[in-house]
């Protein structure tokens, strides 16, 4: 598909939009509808997009395995760090109000770092899965 | 719409159509779910259910063809389970409250605390993001383990060993 001008002249034009809207669908959470989870698929579909026109080795190269992988688990490190902070100012475990001398400013910071742990990893996990099978595809099932 | 899609989805043989007709079906949940005002979990929906999916669904037709077996019996003891489980299923609906009653227990228990104090507690307009961020922040914590464990799962799964050199695949 490398080929195709017209793929590659409108991928190049969406995807820089697709993740600003992924960032957008982020941080407007509070407010509209979104948050972690549905950002993390639209920032995991930009770069899957990007690998569908451009080849899976330049997404690859554009997100190395490496990052994906610490993706993962950092987003689960993340959340629980939230907990952890709670409990560590002391609250309860996941209890927000205490990281911020102002309650409400205090769910507003938890909520936010805990969405921010959601995106990570969901991004993280379904770019693993998009590689993965990819990547099987194309060392395996070449031959046939 | 959606009984037509689900019916040609199951005669459909080449499993390329079936592949986009249930992008399809997921992009019409979508809407049947904003027509409900579930917004968060539309866009869920819409992104997981007819993109990621899809996507993850071509590569796998890519590794195994793009053809339905033929099945080897006739389906009818499967079918008559499914009948009997779908008369059960409708047979239960007939217990729930009316559709919008406001007098239904769910909207009495515990919603109303969330959709009064929520927005004073939190200072999220956004319920949804307040519910599930903050109030049931365990169970998130529980969902996002659960996307980790998936997502390791498949790494452990499919990972092919690095330097064994040559024929590091066995299918």
């Amino acid at each position: 598909m490398r080929s195709e001008v017209v793929l590659r002249v409108v991928g190049k034009l969406l995807i820089p939009f697709m993740l600003l809207f992924a960032l957008y669908v982020q941080f407007h959470g509070d407010f509209g509808p979104g948050g972690g989870f549905q950002a993390g698929v639209i920032t995991a579909a930009a770069v899957i997009f990007y690998g569908l026109i451009f080849g899976l080795p330049a997404a690859r190269h554009l997100v190395p395995d490496w990052v994906v992988e610490t993706m993962v688990a950092l987003g689960v490190a993340i959340y629980l760090g939230v907990g952890f902070a709670g409990l560590a100012l002391g609250g309860n475990f996941l209890d927000y109000f205490v990281l911020d001398p102002n309650p409400v400013e205090g769910q507003h910071r938890g909520i936010f770092w805990v969405e921010i742990g959601v995106l990570v990893t969901v991004t993280g996990v379904m770019l693993k899965i998009f590689y993965m099978f990819a990547g099987r595809g194309r060392s395996g099932g070449s031959d046939q | 719409m959606m009984a037509a899609l689900t019916i040609a989805i199951v005669v459909q043989r080449n499993l390329f159509s079936v592949v986009v007709l249930s992008g399809v079906y997921s992009f019409l949940m979508a809407t049947v779910l904003v027509a409900l005002d579930a917004v968060d979990v539309a866009m869920t929906e819409a992104s997981v259910g007819a993109g990621i999916s899809t996507v993850l669904l071509l590569g796998a037709l890519y590794l195994c063809g793009g053809e339905e077996a033929k099945p080897l019996r006739r389906p009818f003891l499967p079918l008559a389970v499914a009948i009997v489980i779908v008369a059960a299923l409708v047979y239960g609906t007939f217990g729930l409250p009316a559709f919008s009653d406001a007098a239904a227990p769910f909207h009495t228990h515990v919603v109303p605390r969330y959709l009064i104090d929520g927005p004073k507690e939190t200072g999220v307009p956004n319920v949804v993001t307040a519910v599930l961020a903050s109030y049931r922040g365990f169970d998130t914590l529980g969902e996002v383990v659960v996307v980790f464990t998936a997502g390791i799962g498949v790494i452990a799964l499919l990972r092919t060993p690095r330097r064994k050199g040559g024929k590091e695949k066995r299918k």
